[in-house]
């Protein structure tokens, strides 16, 4: 645990890649296999079962710190994180023991099986055996909040760097719903019997919002050109007539999509395709809060399903008749792909209604592309894919062969009314605000929005906050409208919830509009245009 | 009342007397020369004698100034006025009012932790405490300075290891040559920032002992930093003067680096914590100890130590609007342009 936990401070305490991947190295080097394991899954995202109740936490560690509830609240609402709280309010504890990170996680496993007075005894045991930062991995950890900045594709590269792996091989072998209490590192890294997990999904291959000069690009022909679609990303597996449908953030979705069930027989064994997963109108793709109501619901109603028919549009293939093809270059991938999806449409209907290709769009300059991008608004579409013809299918994020080429967000210049402090690194200033337009000669609120501005603005803002601030309300401030911001956002779709009538998709700050008064900002009707705007059929 | 808070600062109608009046007045105690609390304008000023040369320093030579000792009495209209070790820098003071049996302690900014370069804070009975609240929040109780200052000294000895300088962060008043104290020489050499360099030398000249250091000038060789460690105030984050000591890895110490948000948000590799105010326990056991009934909690967390006061120890607690900030961290960018300041919260309503 105190290895685990100087290995989170390092992580945390630098940006820097090369820092970062020593550190996981050298962790992985002075650890034994079981807690390796367990930290290649907590780094990657795999969360232990919550076995505690954060309110039985905030209790006993008040009782600990002699603390009473509005000044746990008080606190609370400072740090802004429930762990960190928690760590700090407790008495600094004066023995001092060394747990290994397998045999806590194996520890916290049982305590849903044990009294709520057993719970409280073992806790606060342990809080008062850890130093600091193992107290806050610790809370981390037993709040089901463990996160830390490194992404996967680190891991994969400390790994590969200490066991001496091939990168690639290991991303795929980190995929997958494994679960450390029943894998060991050797299985996980090491075992040649690929068959032992049917639902093994391949990394998503992602691309960067495109920022090289068009010229760089070569021969506009050797691309292949796709809309770039705004639903799930996802694979779909069929393996020894199972299913299997994943998200890209890893999640296994099967029991989300029913109407994807029939692919079992009609997909061919062996067969992994990534697409991406959209309500359809029959050929329409319909927006994407249809879907997102339906994905957060529990129990799908018929009503759901008739209401969001779901279907994937498929992009690419990456296994077929059981074989891996990702090194094949895309064109041969896309034809395989176009002659599966020909022999559904022959023989399944009902498959082939689930089944759409995304169409391939020939350009041969700039000029068409950039046609062809406005164009796929229209489409409920967020811009273009560039997949270089040759490309493989690689793993992770990657530069150079495939490409994003989103629209310019929309915008809306808002007016801010409310400040508040911000959480965790923003705890000290003033950076959560609410914006405003005019409806009539009246300010309504429209969004949140936070991120966008630099530290520098953010200081400034935040003390002109506290110099124009005309009333508080608990941690909320209301200011003189004054200042006039840009928001960028990705959608908008009407909200009776809210008092403007609308509500943005991913809103955030592009720029501090000084040269513009109250006056330019913008009105609820222009929002409500928008949206009849961008609902229109095609 | 002998005390009472106007729009000028702290004032004491039988003494004509204001205590770090934040608008001019005719008579003026300063608690500590940070500039929060120190004021230009006054027509004269009382403070602590180590106070004197850097008032005379930061707000112009020719201010009309009285330096005295710590419990030396002076008497003002009947008002007994006496000064007392605030243990929050070099020369601050806790200020006692005594007036036919009312007594009133107004406390400035203190800590109770001792430093090494302030003289250790001393508690005062009194009726009235005027009380800081800066760290008022339990979340805020500080590790022992005497670790903080040895994970300095093992960082700045990994920087130099890895061929780097390193560039640590504190207030040119105080925290800077508290920081300084602590360093270990045998690592390397001691360079200062010219705001730091200027109040080492006032402060060593009235008998502060110091490691010697060394001024940065734009002559100074940029290979002369390697692996030696450069002390400058907040100003200097994110500044092009930092350039010269590339590869650097830059530190700040303050109370504030208790929270990691904090810690994240400033573009430091490091952050210590290294306080010059009271932390919460500090703050529970500095207002017990004047053993006054009635206290009135100044700027901080306020509202939440006042309302703990009157809740668990069952005093008169209120709060109180000043203009005084906490220690902060934004000061570099917020207003400090041509004269340091060291302290930047604006908590102005
Ligand atoms: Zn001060
Ligand atoms: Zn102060």
């Amino acid at each position: 645990m105190k290895k685990f936990a100087e290995l989170f401070t390092e992580l945390d305490q630098t940006t820097k890649t090369n820092a970062k991947i020593d550190a996981l190295a050298d962790y992985f080097a002075a650890s034994d296999k079981a807690d390796a394991l367990w930290a290649v899954a907590l780094l990657t995202g795999k969360k232990p079962k919550r076995t505690v109740k954060t309110s039985e936490l905030k209790l006993w560690s008040m009782q600990l710190a002699g603390v009473n509830e509005w000044l746990f609240e008080e606190s609370y609402h400072v740090v802004g994180d429930l762990a960190e709280t928690i760590t700090l309010l407790l008495p600094v504890s004066e023995t001092q023991a060394d747990y290994s990170l397998s045999g806590m996680m194996a520890l916290l496993k049982t305590l849903d099986m044990k009294t709520e007075e057993e719970r409280q005894q073992i806790i606060k045991e342990i809080w008062m055996q850890l130093n600091t930062p193992e107290r806050f991995v610790f809370n981390k950890l037993i709040t089901g909040s463990f996160r830390v900045g490194v992404s996967q594709q680190l891991v994969i590269k400390a790994l590969a760097k200490n066991y001496k792996l091939v990168e690639s091989n290991v991303a795929h072998r980190l995929m997958g719903n494994w679960i450390p209490e029943t894998s060991s590192l050797e299985n996980l890294l090491f075992n040649t019997d690929s068959t032992e997990d049917l639902s093994k999904p391949y990394p998503f291959y992602l691309a960067y919002q495109l920022d090289v000069p068009m010229e760089t690009l070569g021969n506009i022909s050797d691309w292949q050109i796709e809309y770039k679609y705004d639903g799930i990303r996802g694979q779909i597996i069929v393996r020894r007539g199972e299913l299997f449908v994943w998200s890209r953030g890893e999640e296994l979705m099967t029991d989300k999509f029913p109407e994807f069930e029939i692919l079992k027989e009609a997909l061919p064994d062996g067969t992994v395709i990534d697409g991406e997963i959209l309500p359809f109108n029959g050929d329409e793709p319909m927006p994407f809060h249809v879907m997102q109501t339906r994905i957060g619901r529990k129990n799908l109603s018929k009503k759901s399903l008739a209401d969001a028919p779901l279907a994937m549009m498929c992009y690419d293939l990456l296994e077929h008749k059981g074989e891996d093809i990702r090194m094949l270059p895309m064109s041969e991938r896309r034809a395989m792909l176009e002659t599966i999806l020909e022999e559904i449409k022959e023989k399944n209907p009902s498959a082939n209604a689930i089944l759409k290709i995304s169409p391939v769009f020939a350009c041969s300059t700039a000029e068409e592309m950039i046609v062809l991008r406005e164009a796929s608004r229209d489409r409920m579409c967020e811009g273009l894919m560039l997949k270089h013809k040759d490309s493989l299918y690689e793993a992770g994020r990657r530069r150079g062969k495939w490409w994003k080429w989103k629209i310019d967000p929309l915008t809306v210049d808002g007016v801010l009314i409310y400040a508040q402090r911000g959480h965790g690194r923003r705890a000290d200033l003033y950076t959560d605000y609410t914006f405003a337009v005019w409806s009539g000669d009246e300010l309504v609120a429209f969004t949140k929005a936070y991120s966008g501005l630099t530290d520098k603005e953010l200081v400034e803002v935040d003390s002109w906050v506290k110099k124009n601030t005309k009333e508080k309300f608990g941690p909320v401030r209301s200011v003189t409208p004054e200042l006039v911001f840009e928001i960028a956002f990705e959608g908008i779709n009407p909200s009776p919830r809210h008092k403007s009538g609308v509500a943005l998709r991913f809103p955030r700050i592009l720029r501090w509009r000084k040269d513009k008064s109250i006056n330019d900002a913008n009105h609820k009707e222009d929002l409500l245009d928008l949206i009849q705007q961008l609902s229109k059929p095609a | 009342m002998l005390l009472k808070f106007d729009p000028y600062g702290i004032y004491c109608p039988q003494a004509d007397v204001y205590i770090d009046p934040w608008k001019p007045v005719k008579n003026a105690i300063i608690t500590h020369a940070h500039s929060d609390h120190a004021k230009c304008g006054n027509q004269n000023y009382l403070s602590h004698r180590i106070s004197v040369p850097i008032l005379k320093f930061r707000l112009g030579e020719d201010i009309k100034i009285r330096g005295v000792e710590y419990g030396e009495e002076i008497v003002m209209n009947g008002v007994r006025i006496s000064l007392h070790p605030a243990g929050h820098i070099p020369g601050s003071a806790q200020i006692r009012l005594e007036y036919k049996g009312e007594i009133w302690v107004a406390s400035g900014d203190y800590k109770l932790q001792q430093d090494g370069v302030s003289t250790a804070f001393e508690p005062v009975r009194c009726q009235h405490f005027v009380t800081e609240s800066t760290f008022g929040l339990p979340v805020y109780r500080f590790p022992e300075a005497k670790q903080t200052h040895a994970d300095i000294n093992t960082w700045w000895q990994k920087n130099k290891e890895e061929g780097k300088a390193s560039v640590i962060i504190g207030y040119a008043l105080g925290k800077a040559q508290r920081i300084i104290k602590h360093l270990d020489p045998e690592i390397g050499t001691i360079y200062t920032h010219g705001a730091v360099d200027n109040l080492n030398r006032l402060l060593t000249k009235d008998g502060l002992e110091l490691p010697s250091t060394t001024r940065v000038a734009g002559e100074t060789n940029k290979a002369l930093f390697k692996g030696n460690i450069i002390v400058a105030p907040p100003s200097a984050i994110g500044t092009p003067w930092l350039k010269r000591f590339d590869p650097f890895s830059v530190a700040i110490c303050s109370g504030w680096m208790q929270l990691r948000g904090t810690r994240r948000r400033k573009s430091a590799d490091r952050g210590f914590v290294l306080s010059d105010h009271a932390d919460w326990d500090e703050l529970n056991t500095a207002v017990k100890e004047t053993g006054a009934e009635n206290v009135y909690v100044t700027h901080g967390y306020k509202s939440v130590f006042a309302k703990w006061l009157r809740e668990e120890l069952h005093l008169n607690a209120v709060e109180v609007d000043t203009l005084y900030e906490g220690e902060s961290l934004n000061e570099g960018e917020a207003k400090e342009n041509n004269n340091e300041t060291d302290a930047e919260y604006e908590e102005i309503r």
